[in-house]
């Protein structure tokens, strides 16, 4: 009762106009930075921090909370329309939703994407709201083990993921693995893998330089040859009548994705170190293996959007816990904000839940209503990106070159990225033709950067025994639940060859 | 396409014009392009943190006409922020804030070519000092006790810090050489990382400057043992400093700006000025204060000769402590 | 047959054996109480892309995947002369922006895609050429605030022009 009575106060404490404006605002900025390839919540966030100046604490981290929402929506968007994940949470929003788009779905896509991402959302809020304090110390109990368990369990959901291809789909993990695995060895601290000694490779590829190598050049280079330069349009003009038929349709057929994601994309969210992006994978996995129709994924399921994009904004609003109640940051976004909390004067911590009511409150509060806000924003905007992929796909092409190339170098300001892009692009382009799958080589190298680091500490803890992740109480389980899903397919693979 | 540009520049606009900053500084000199200001660090570390509240004092005070805009090169143990530095095709518009990377990594790493000499010295905003950290359960009160278990533990007493060979790993090679330990160390990709799992006591102790385990020794999750400071810090009064215990040691963590090799003069004159308002500012002195950071202004001259003292201090720890 | 496949096979299996020769710079094996050192994770994962480049190459040799039966050439006339236009426009592109800044760049590629590879009216790619630019440069420099590469010298007076109207 207590809690709700703080609700209530936090609610009216966001809907004062100022700070209602500012997530009106924040929400909308964040949707067109979410939007942009190689711009994501975190740009958005850090480039605005010093902005939060001009108004009170409160208001301030209400904006970047807001913006933080609204980039999380704007990752769909980008994903479905451009076919660029343009955060490593929206790869997998790419699996079905490029394809719906292709289909001249897009605006099922895109409206889809925007009421699982509410949902998914107001889901996290309660659970948030109701049990903050109590799943903090969940948070504290993941250490490396731990962690490292999670990853090989986000492995183990998209092992399927693949083409049926066996040897060019293991070539892509591993190659999106070693990919990670250049630059600097965090353990012993040497330089790594520095290949032909370019001093370039030191800083090691990021997830958005081979993303959008491979989405934003690669693949749009295969769409072009394939289509002999001739992409029918097919997307249909946006109605009223067209959106509210979309939703029922969304609903109907991705109310599984949504409930999955939501809970997946929580309960990961608040673990650190873990984040989103393996939110939103094993959200995608998990549904793909419990749905009816599991062969329509990667086809354009409608669950398959909808899973990924319901989880990645639970999981954005669960990483807020761990930094609220613990002062911990559950991804590098939350970290930012902290950073903000630190120059606005408050001490992120512990305390922090009960010295700074009004402040903790409000922000619970503004979840809420920001979540209300994106949605109703992202629906109203979606005929304006409808509106840009019924252009001829010889202007859209070109377009898509220019986002990519200007956001590959927003995201580092590297000109090193550039040509690595460009480089992975024509890569790319060939070994699609030869049909090697390459979203597995894209998710590979968002979580071979956690995996390896944290298999070599628990090693590390255990004197290199590796029964540490079998003798946890809750390494053990998820290790157990990850081998089996790795091992059924291959056994299933055996079956299938012994009679024949 | 072009529409929704729009749509977000109207937006983006209406929130500049409110802090279009004005020229606040009468030099012959001035910045006409954004300043690249480089952070040695990934977005959201303890490095991080500090530079961003340089970033937003500046801002505040509208110091600069053009805006400092951050940078986060945090790969390779700043590795890349050197050489993002060494590489500036515009050094005048080029600032760097450092850690003690800036000694190390170039003595490591002497294959990136890089001579900490050629850097332009602009401000010596303070240093981070380093404090031994265990968790409230472990029992342990002080830093004896603190020795006795983890003799008593034969090798399995499991401290954290961030990566081998710099900063925390420098300072808990110095402790076990110096009272012969057997410690087993994690490296972590951050200090935020090491003080969540000191928390969660997924390791036994580490070596955390006080602004990163602040939120946690408030609520008592931790406790402060053993100061590596020069004189006992004002925030734990009652915590003994090395030095006192016979050892002449102290480490400290500096935050200090620099420039672009080849930076000009009036460039570097118009920077030191802004930093010397940054460091003069009631919110910086406050944040020193309540971060615990200890104030170690410097001129420009002296900032030379301080590096030249770091680098060769360093070259002797790696050396002692073999790394 | 698809010589590409066979091509392609080799050319990787050779990338991943560089992989694993670069690895072993660092330990590739398991330190006694420590676990594997720093290059084990790349070496081990590298000989897994070794082995599966050998697997693609054995099952064309046995004629078993499609590929190895598929008659299509890697790319025909037409496949090839659009890589070299796309690609080598996209490669001019990148290539620019260190010369004309990024929005010059942007400029000149838009040009070339829209007029001479999309035959679009002169008056549609201008348009476009012009607006998509300066449009950019206000999101993300004024916006934004990323800064983005200058180009040459000669590109200066104008950016002096453009920073003044935005700060």
């Amino acid at each position: 009762m207590e809690t709700l009575g703080l609700l209530g106060d936090g609610m009216l404490i966001a809907l004062q106009p100022i700070n209602l404006l500012l997530i009106v605002i924040g929400v909308t900025v964040g949707l067109f930075i979410g939007a942009m390839p190689g711009l994501g919540s975190v740009n958005g966030v850090a480039i605005l921090l010093p902005i939060t100046f001009l108004v009170p604490p409160t208001g301030a981290i209400i904006f970047l909370a807001a913006i933080y929402y609204g980039a999380m929506y704007g990752g769909a968007i980008s994903s479905i329309t451009l076919g660029i994940p343009g955060a490593s949470t929206a790869v997998a929003t790419t699996f079905d939703g490029r394809p719906l788009a292709m289909q001249g779905r897009a605006s099922l896509a895109l409206v889809t994407a925007a009421i699982a991402s509410f949902i998914g959302g107001t889901v996290a809020n309660i659970i948030f709201t109701g049990f903050a304090p109590l799943l903090a110390g969940v948070a504290l109990s993941f250490g490396p083990p731990e962690i490292f368990a999670l990853m090989l369990l986000a492995f183990a959901t998209f092992v399927g993921l693949g083409s049926d291809d066996i040897p060019k789909t293991i070539f892509s993990i591993c190659f999106g693995l070693v990919l990670g695995a250049i630059g600097f060895d965090q353990i012993s601290g040497a330089p790594r893998l520095v290949l032909f000694d370019i001093t370039g490779f030191l800083q090691g590829i990021g997830f958005l330089v081979l993303a959008i190598g491979v989405y934003g050049l690669g693949e749009m280079i295969w769409t072009i040859e394939q289509t002999r330069g001739d992409v029918e349009n097919t997307t249909p003009r946006m109605t009223a009548k067209g959106m509210a038929q979309d939703t029922a349709e969304s609903l109907r057929r991705g109310w599984r994705g949504t409930t999955i994601g939501s809970l997946i994309g929580f309960f990961v969210g608040i673990l650190p170190a873990a984040g989103a992006t393996p939110a939103s994978l094993m959200s995608y996995g998990v549904t793909k293996m419990i749905s009816r129709r599991p062969q329509d994924f990667g086809r354009g399921s409608v669950d398959g959007v909808a899973a990924p994009e319901a989880a990645n904004n639970s999981a954005s609003t669960g990483s807020m816990l761990p930094m609220l109640t613990l002062g911990i940051p559950g991804s590098p976004t939350t970290a930012i904000l902290l950073g903000g909390m630190v120059i606005w004067g408050l001490t992120p911590g512990p305390r922090l839940f009960v010295d700074q009511t009004e402040f903790v409150w409000g922000l619970i509060g503004s979840f809420y209503i920001s979540n209300v806000a994106a949605l109703i924003i992202n629906l109203a905007f979606i005929p304006v990106f409808i509106w840009m992929l019924r252009m001829p796909f010889t202007i859209l092409a070109p377009v898509i070159f220019v986002l990519s190339i200007i956001g590959g170098y927003a995201a580092t300001r590297d000109m090193f990225d550039i040509w690595m892009i460009l480089i992975f692009g024509i890569g790319a382009f060939v070994l699609r033709r030869m049909d090697y799958p390459l979203a597995p080589a894209v998710l590979a190298i968002v979580l071979g950067p956690i995996a390896e680091p944290t298999l070599r500490q628990s090693l590390l803890l255990s004197g290199g025994d590796p029964m540490i992740f079998l003798n946890r109480p809750i390494a053990a389980p998820i290790t157990i639940i990850a081998i089996s899903l790795i091992l059924l397919p291959l056994v299933k693979v055996f079956r299938k060859k012994k009679p024949a | 396409m072009s529409f929704t540009k729009r749509a977000v520049l109207k937006l983006s606009c209406a929130a500049l014009v409110a802090f279009s900053p004005l020229p606040a500084l009468a030099q012959d000199w001035e910045p006409r392009r954004p300043i690249d200001f480089v952070i040695m660090a990934g977005p959201g570390g303890g490095a991080d943190q500090i530079a961003r509240f340089i970033q937003s004092v500046a801002e505040r005070y509208d110091l600069t006409s053009r805006p400092l805009v951050p940078n986060n090169q945090g790969g390779g143990s700043g590795a890349e922020a050197l050489l993002h530095l060494n590489n500036a095709n515009d050094p005048d518009h080029t600032i760097l804030v450092t850690l003690n990377s800036f000694f190390t990594t170039p003595l490591r790493q002497a294959n990136l070519g890089i001579d900490i000499q050629t850097f332009t010295p602009v401000a010596m905003m303070g240093v981070d000092p380093f404090v031994l950290w265990v968790h409230r359960d472990s029992g342990i009160t002080n830093f004896d006790q603190w020795l006795e278990t983890v003799r008593g533990m034969n090798g399995d007493y499991v401290m954290g810090g961030t990566g081998s060979g710099q900063e925390d790993s420098i300072v808990i090679a110095f402790l076990s050489n110096a009272y012969d330990l057997d410690i087993t160390y994690i490296p972590y990709d951050g200090g935020g990382a090491v003080a969540r799992d000191l928390a969660g006591q997924q390791i036994m102790a580490t070596v955390n400057n006080p602004a990163e385990a602040k939120g946690f020794y408030e609520a008592g999750d931790v406790v402060p043992l053993l100061a590596f400071s020069d004189e006992r810090l004002p925030a734990f009064p009652d915590i003994p400093t090395i030095r006192e215990l016979g050892h002449d040691f102290s480490y400290a963590n500096q935050r200090a700006v620099v420039g672009a090799p080849g930076m000009s003069d009036e460039a570097a004159a118009y920077y030191q000025a802004v930093f010397t308002q940054v460091y003069e500012s009631p919110e910086w002195q406050g944040y020193l204060e309540s971060e615990s950071l200890s104030p170690l202004w410097m001129s420009p001259e002296e900032q030379r000769a301080y590096w030249d003292t770091q680098v060769a201090n360093h070259r002797d720890l790696l050396a002692s402590l073999g790394q | 047959m698809r010589y590409g496949e066979i091509l392609t096979a080799g050319v990787l299996a050779l990338f991943s054996i560089y992989l694993m020769w670069k690895s072993t710079e660092l330990p590739i094996g398991f330190i006694e109480g420590r676990g594997p050192g720093g290059g084990a994770w790349p070496f081990w994962l590298s000989a897994i892309m070794l082995l599966s480049c050998i697997m693609v190459m054995v099952r064309w040799w046995r004629g078993t995947s499609p590929a190895a039966q598929s008659d299509e050439p890697f790319l025909d006339g037409y496949g090839w002369r659009t890589l070299a236009l796309v690609g080598g426009g996209l490669l001019g592109f990148v290539a620019l922006i260190d010369i004309l800044s990024m929005y010059g760049a942007i400029a000149v590629f838009l040009i070339y895609y829209l007029r001479f590879l999309g035959r679009h009216s002169w008056a549609l790619t201008l348009v476009f050429a012009v607006v998509a630019p300066i449009a950019l440069f206000f999101f993300f420099e004024g916006a934004m605030r990323i800064t983005m590469p200058s180009g040459w010298s000669f590109t200066d007076p104008v950016f002096d022009i453009l920073y003044d109207i935005i700060y």
